[in-house]
């Protein structure tokens, strides 16, 4: 297969530019007779990296699940509304799981790569979509590498175990992982909460670059994070989406007394 | 009440201490200058360094807790307009202070009939009034009462511009009083920004409590944003 052959068949979707990336639409989510989601309306923008900000158990991490349909692996949920991505609905019957996670990669809490190689960690994705080409997994792997802003760190010891690797160069790892099979939505689920200050100001720098290629979702408790990473923060609770604006509002004049009271840390 | 609420309450307490003693320096340096009390112009002298302990502990405080503990949203404007109200303050107390120099140089007592026609003591007396009415605004978070600021202040604007006329004809009619007609003219334009400083004061109070920007908009402007 020629690489021109690869890159025609590449992962990475068509863009379109005049409707917003992501949107959910009266979205209600119940686990069991638990309601934990309720109607959330939100529109997010190609490009733009969107915090989730709440107490826990707020709904945050379940919203953003929506959007890979990691909520499928729990029983007894019970999903309404609508939630799309490029204008089609991510729950309709002709959306297959394994497309949908293509385009739209995961970086967890804790970072966790495969007990394999560094090379082999990132390549994985690309295998397990019958890609064989060696020179173009080579070059993929490189790429995702950098943009994770770890190349440099690892490009020696590329057959090394991942496993070696210090927390904070794992969690990149991972994000370089996500991004080798090109998705167009990376969703972000407190991914610097275990990480020291220096990997952490790493992981947000690199969210910073990535979002001139990628639409970033991001669920944070870290208050000043949210504010230093995001443009639009979205506020959570009890299942509901309390307000969502630009971070610059939100940070200075929340329009809810709810939002103010729980940035300001003076919550309940 | 959490830690950080405790940091703003005493930052608070420390400007309105602040406040009350700028306000205090205002009123000796009138006193001052109408009994010629050399030595009450002495104390307002040295109780400047106190004015700029003052400006530097809470310079200090906001600088602390803004680095601690990141704050956002309200209490964030909190600080910023502390912040720049500490730097009026410090100003209008500097104020103060070039009043008791005047009187230091003052070689008789000021003459009634100058104080009477060149208004300057009704502009001690609404230059206190403006000071005073920031004060209570910011102790009880009244914005309507930062508003009412803007209107007060035209009095002095009205003073100011007209002194240069009456100074000059004084000057013509008593060739004796000419450096005290001179120094009460200069007092008036320092007495002036008493006036300009408590409006910045008005809008930081506004800025702080509705998140209104007023800053270099007109009376009119100011009027309508509510």
């Amino acid at each position: 297969m020629l690489l021109e052959d690869i890159l025609a068949k590449s992962t990475k979707p068509i863009k379109h530019s005049n409707m917003f990336k992501i949107e959910s639409k009266d979205v209600h989510l119940h686990y069991g007779t638990f309601h934990a989601l309720k109607g959330i309306n939100m529109s997010i923008e190609k490009n733009t990296v969107t915090a989730l900000i709440g107490p826990s158990g707020c709904g945050k991490s379940t919203f953003l699940r929506l959007f890979n349909r990691m909520n499928d692996l729990i029983d007894d949920v019970k999903i309404e509304g609508q939630c799309l991505l490029d204008g089609k609905d991510i729950y309709s019957k002709e959306v297959k799981i394994d497309d949908l996670r293509k385009r739209v990669g995961m970086v967890f809490q804790k970072p966790n790569p495969f007990p394999k190689t560094i090379f082999e960690n990132v390549a994985y994705g690309l295998r397990v979509n019958s890609i064989t080409h060696k020179s173009f997994i080579e070059e993929r792997v490189e790429r995702s590498l950098k943009q994770a802003a770890l190349w440099d760190e690892v490009k020696d010891k590329l057959k090394k175990s991942a496993m070696a690797l210090s927390g904070g160069q794992q969690q990149r790892l991972c994000i370089a992982r996500a991004l080798a099979i090109e998705p167009s939505v990376i969703l972000m689920d407190e991914p610097a909460s275990a990480l020291d200050p220096i990997s952490t100001a790493k992981i947000e720098e690199l969210i910073y670059e990535l979002k001139s290629e990628f639409t970033i979702i991001i669920v944070t408790h870290n208050m000043q994070q949210a504010g230093r990473i995001s443009d639009t923060t979205a506020f959570f609770y009890l299942g509901e989406l309390v307000e969502i604006d630009s971070t610059k509002k939100i940070f200075t004049n929340p329009n809810d007394t709810r939002t103010q009271n729980y940035i300001t840390g003076r919550f309940g | 009440m959490t830690h950080l609420d405790n940091e703003l309450k005493q930052l608070r307490t420390d400007l309105l201490d602040m406040f009350e003693l700028v306000l205090s320096q205002l009123d000796k340096s009138k006193q001052s200058l109408i009994n010629l009390d050399k030595d009450l112009a002495r104390e307002v002298l040295v109780n400047e360094k106190r004015v700029n302990s003052y400006e530097l502990q809470i310079d200090r405080d906001c600088e602390n807790i803004l680095a601690l503990f990141n704050p956002v949203a309200i209490d964030l404007r909190f600080l910023l307009a502390v912040l720049k109200i500490n730097s009026n303050l410090e100003r209008v107390g500097d104020i103060a202070e070039s009043v008791c120099q005047f009187v230091m140089n003052f070689k008789l007592e000021p003459e009634k009939k100058l104080l009477e026609v060149s208004r300057l003591l009704e502009m001690f007396d609404v230059s206190r009034e403006i000071l005073k009415t920031v004060k209570d605004a910011f102790e009880n978070e009244d914005t309507k009462l930062a508003r009412s600021v803007f209107t007060k202040d035209e009095t002095l604007d009205e003073i100011n511009i007209n002194a240069h006329t009456i100074i000059a004809e004084y000057i013509l009619n008593n060739n004796d009083r000419i450096n005290q007609s001179l120094y009460t003219l200069s007092m008036i334009r320092k007495l002036e920004r008493v006036g300009d400083q408590c409006k910045n004061i008005a809008e930081e109070i506004i800025f702080y409590i509705e998140a209104k920007v007023l800053k270099h908009k007109s009376f009119q402007q100011k009027q309508e944003i509510k």
